[in-house]
């Protein structure tokens, strides 16, 4: 499949999709959103990728290795458990920093949950690009 | 103190792995010490509780919740116990560092054997019972490791599997007893269980809480009917023979079974069941070692008649016989890991342990043979060695009982004084017969030193028993209630024991000279019915597992579908009819226009998937139907699930849409018969679900978890998305589960796609 249009707008949305991915994954705590569906969103913007300009451009990103987004998001899930263990004592209890304001974001939440919400982000983005590539590296 | 000791053994199984094979002597120095430092310690320990005369308690918590505290003890038994484990334990390291000189293994060999004295201490000092079990299990494994040592032999590997089949299942048994006896007892402590009085004869749990305890405690000890794994574990080196199968592991049952005696004993089920297994193991041990005439299967099978007679003495159970029965039990555990050590010295000097061939090994071993005679000795029991103590004191305790045991102890005492001449006398006096495969010399000291030392260990103690009398008195107080304190003495005047000894000689020396092995060359029968029996269960289990496999496990994913199917609608249909009735049907009519049009677009969505030739239309069809079930979603406000819904079913499509070009033609490979049956099974399964839906409609629960975790959400979890809060905060645990399947999900398809890629390559 090589078509201009889709590479060009590909050029555009791709970097959209990626921040909307990550913004519904930082709003989930309070609107529809979270890890779940930020990691499908960014799975999506890379199958376009892969759609309009092949695999080979994704291959070569150092970012994009589906098994180290999963082995890294499953111990950035860990280790964020290990803090409630940590401090509260109690595992996967949620401990959470002191809420900044900053401009233009407004109120800034952080705790545990996010961390965790971040692992499972990028859990399912491995996943998604796993299956994706094995099934694709059969046409090759 | 006490964790110390298991400290120090657990150090001891890490050591070795960081040495090389061929170590020098300051490498052999280090591998030996911890176990050295162990023995050490526990001496120091024990000489406070021998002058003290009150036992040690350690106790920390552990899982205060369930009231598991890692407590360790240190009474009369687990002293002796103890310094028998370490002791030994060290003059085995010593000798097993001989034995395998330097050859590759060696290092792991020491390892595993300090793994299983760390294991075996830890059972004789553990106070909690939960924790007693755990050390058991651990020296079940250990003991798997060290049979199978060789493990490029089958038969090798055979052997460990089947020590620790029998074992586990006991180990199994022995914890369902354990927490029996919590319930009756209402205590986990061993030291309570000792002391305490506590009437569990009549309790209506008693019976099957010694059945289970008994179960365990036979397996450990190769008692019958589970004596067949004893003589095969001879597969294993000797030092592990010598240390486990003799002087340590199987005593644990013996162990077990006297600290259980104060609190399940006193009964007859008790006496009658040691008894009877105690003497037929005797029996068949005695018969079985007979036959044969490899050096190991011989001291195994004496072995095993060995701890026959300590469980015919526990199940006497007079206050005597379990005196009796320390006693026969420190001689025996000198004694034979003496001959083990020179059965294995024997063998590797002249590369066979087979006693019709061996003969005239005393010019050539100089070292050897005086331990081996010693040793001999003390087995058959002559005076002034310690065995002759331990023959005397078993015939005290049944002196005035049944004329039935002191002739089953008669006969086995007479026995054992044949194979003990067979194993420790004949290879080194005899006319040599036959050529040896190895021109025989004489070990290194690695290899000598330990048995010469318990063999003279054997004689000291004997001459002066006073040596080991406040051990051995302090025991017997411990685990016998209103037992005095009691002094061994060598000399009690002539007396009906002292008689029975004479006629034990006498019938021996006259045994000797009549039965004599098979002759040289003819092939021995070494396994035993119990054996064949075990083999035939085994395979037999192999068979159903083998059978129950192939019938579930098809390989078709039409079969596992089907299964999957026919078992849930089963169980749902059983549920309702049986408990629930059925549902109603009241409110069918008041449908919403919106989801009545959303419906009929996905059920003729639906049967074009279904009635589709070609994939990518049964594909989109199933796309319109997933984003049909996103609207319905988002409609009754869930629009986290809805936009999870649409994300997914994009993604599906698209990743359908790489795969269908690589798939072959559409073509029908089931009959019309498994079509119709499959649509069948299909509106059944979907009947159910709806069925059930409504169910669930018009069932009535009490206050809704919903609207409690709704209420915590935005307080507790910092989050007004409540779906998203229990995801990540309230039910974290189940979301971490799920990334992990999803990782591993990811992994699986990626191997498979892999594997099938490269073989169409």
């Amino acid at each position: 499949m090589d078509s201009v249009i889709l590479r060009t707008a590909t050029r555009f949305l791709y970097p959209l999709l990626i921040l909307l991915s990550l913004v519904v994954l930082y709003r989930g705590h309070n609107l529809p959103g979270g890890g779940f569906i930020g990691g499908l969103i960014a799975a999506s913007a890379v199958m376009l990728r892969a759609l309009a300009v092949g695999w080979d451009e994704i291959k070569a990103s150092r970012i994009l290795k589906p098994i180290a987004l999963m082995q890294y998001g499953l111990i950035i899930a860990c280790v964020s458990s290990l803090i409630g263990l940590a401090v509260n004592n109690v595992l996967f209890q949620a401990v959470w920093l002191p809420t900044w304001y900053l401009p233009v974001i407004g109120k800034l939440k952080l705790g545990t949950p996010i961390v965790f919400d971040i692992g499972v982000y990028m859990v399912v983005l491995g996943f998604a690009l796993l299956c994706a590539k094995s099934l694709d590296s059969n046409n090759n | 103190m006490l964790p110390f000791i298991l400290i120090f053994l657990l150090i001891g199984s890490i050591v070795p792995v960081l040495l090389k094979d061929k170590s020098n002597f300051m490498g052999r120095g280090l591998v030996i010490l911890p176990a050295l430092a162990s023995f050490v310690c526990l001496c120091i320990a024990g000489g406070e509780v021998l002058s003290s005369g009150q036992s040690l308690i350690w106790t920390r918590e552990w899982v205060p919740s369930f009231g598991l505290t890692i407590g360790l003890h240190l009474n009369g038994l687990a002293l002796l116990m103890g310094l028998l484990i370490t002791g030994i334990g060290t003059l085995i390291v010593t000798y097993a560092l001989g034995y395998m000189g330097g050859k590759s293994g060696t290092m792991r060999l020491c390892s595993l054997l300090y793994l299983f004295m760390f294991a075996m201490t830890g059972i004789v000092l553990s106070n909690h019972l939960i924790i007693l079990f755990i050390f058991w299990e651990l020296t079940s494994v250990s003991s798997y490791l060290l049979i199978g040592f060789d493990h490029e032999k089958a038969s090798a590997r055979r052997s460990a599997l089947q020590a620790l089949v029998v074992t586990g299942l006991g180990g199994l048994a022995l914890l369902a007893g354990l927490i029996l006896l919590n319930q009756m007892t209402g205590t986990w402590m061993l030291s309570d269980l000792l002391t305490g009085d506590y009437q569990v004869a009549g309790h209506p749990l008693y019976t099957g809480c010694l059945i289970l305890v008994l179960l365990g405690a036979f397996t450990k000890s190769a008692q019958f009917p589970f004596h067949f794994w004893l003589p095969n574990a001879m597969a294993a080196p000797t030092p592990v023979s010598a240390y486990l199968h003799s002087a340590t592991m199987v005593k644990a049952g013996v162990f077990l079974l006297l600290v259980m005696q104060p609190v399940l004993g006193g009964t007859s089920e008790w006496s009658h069941s040691l008894m009877i297994a105690g003497g037929v193991t005797i029996s068949i041990a005695l018969v079985y070692g007979l036959r044969q005439a490899d050096l190991k299967k011989i001291l195994a099978a004496t072995t095993l008649a060995v701890l026959g007679i300590l469980t015919f003495l526990i199940g006497i159970d007079t206050k005597y016989s379990i005196l009796a029965a320390l006693v026969f039990l420190l001689g025996h555990a000198l004694y034979k890991a003496t001959l083990f050590m020179t059965a294995g010295a024997v063998d590797h000097s002249t590369g066979t342990r087979d006693i019709r061939l061996l003969g005239q090994l005393k010019k050539t071993m100089p070292l050897t043979t005086p331990a081996a005679l010693l040793a001999a000795f003390s087995m058959m029991g002559l005076p002034l060695f310690f065995g002759f103590l331990g023959k005397e004191y078993v015939y005290k305790s049944v002196v005035g009982g049944s004329w039935l045991t002191i002739a089953v102890l008669l006969i086995g005492n007479a026995t054992m004084m044949v194979l003990a001449a067979r194993a420790g006398v004949i290879p080194y006096f005899r006319k040599s017969i036959g050529d040896l495969p190895k021109k025989p010399h004489e070990m290194g000291l690695l290899m000598t030193a330990g048995p010469l030392l318990l063999a003279t260990l054997g004689l000291v103690i004997g001459c002066f028993p006073g040596l080991v009398g406040p051990l051995i008195s302090f025991a017997y107080t411990g685990i016998v209630a209103g037992a005095e304190p009691y002094t061994l003495s060598l000399w009690h005047g002539v007396n009906l024991p002292l008689i029975l000894s004479l006629v034990t000689f006498a019938l021996g020396f006259t045994l000797m000279k009549v039965l004599r092995p098979a002759a040289a060359g003819k092939k021995v029968n070494e396994s035993t019915f119990a054996d064949t029996v075990y083999e035939h269960v085994f395979k037999f289990v192999l068979m159903v597992a083998r059978w129950s496999t192939q019938s579930l496990q098809t390989g078709r994913l039409r079969s596992y579908v089907i299964i999957i199917l026919v078992s849930s609608c089963g169980l749902i249909l059983w549920k309702l009819v049986r408990f629930g009735g059925w549902p109603t049907f009241e409110g069918i009519g008041q449908l919403n226009p919106f989801i009545t049009i959303l419906l009929v677009a996905m059920t003729i969505a639906t049967l074009f998937a279904v009635l589709s030739k070609s994939r990518l239309t049964a594909v989109v069809s199933l796309g319109v139907v997933g984003y049909g079930v996103s609207m319905i979603y988002a409609k009754y406000s869930a629009p986290d699930l809805a936009i999870t819904q649409v994300l997914v079913e994009t993604l599906t499509v698209v990743l359908f849409a790489w795969v269908v070009r690589r798939l072959p033609r559409y073509r029908k490979l089931s009959t019309g018969f498994e079509r119709f049956m499959d649509t069948g099974l299909a509106l059944i399964m979907g009947g159910v679900m709806t069925v059930l839906m409504l169910k669930s409609q018009g069932l009535l629960f009490g206050p809704k978890i919903s609207d409690k975790l709704t209420q915590m959400s935005y307080p507790e979890g910092h989050g007004a998305n409540v779906v998203n809060v229990i995801l990540v905060d309230f039910r974290a645990l189940d979301t971490f589960g799920e990334v992990c399947v999803l990782a591993i999900a990811a992994l699986g398809v990626w191997a498979l796609v892999d594997k099938v890629t490269t073989k169409g390559k």
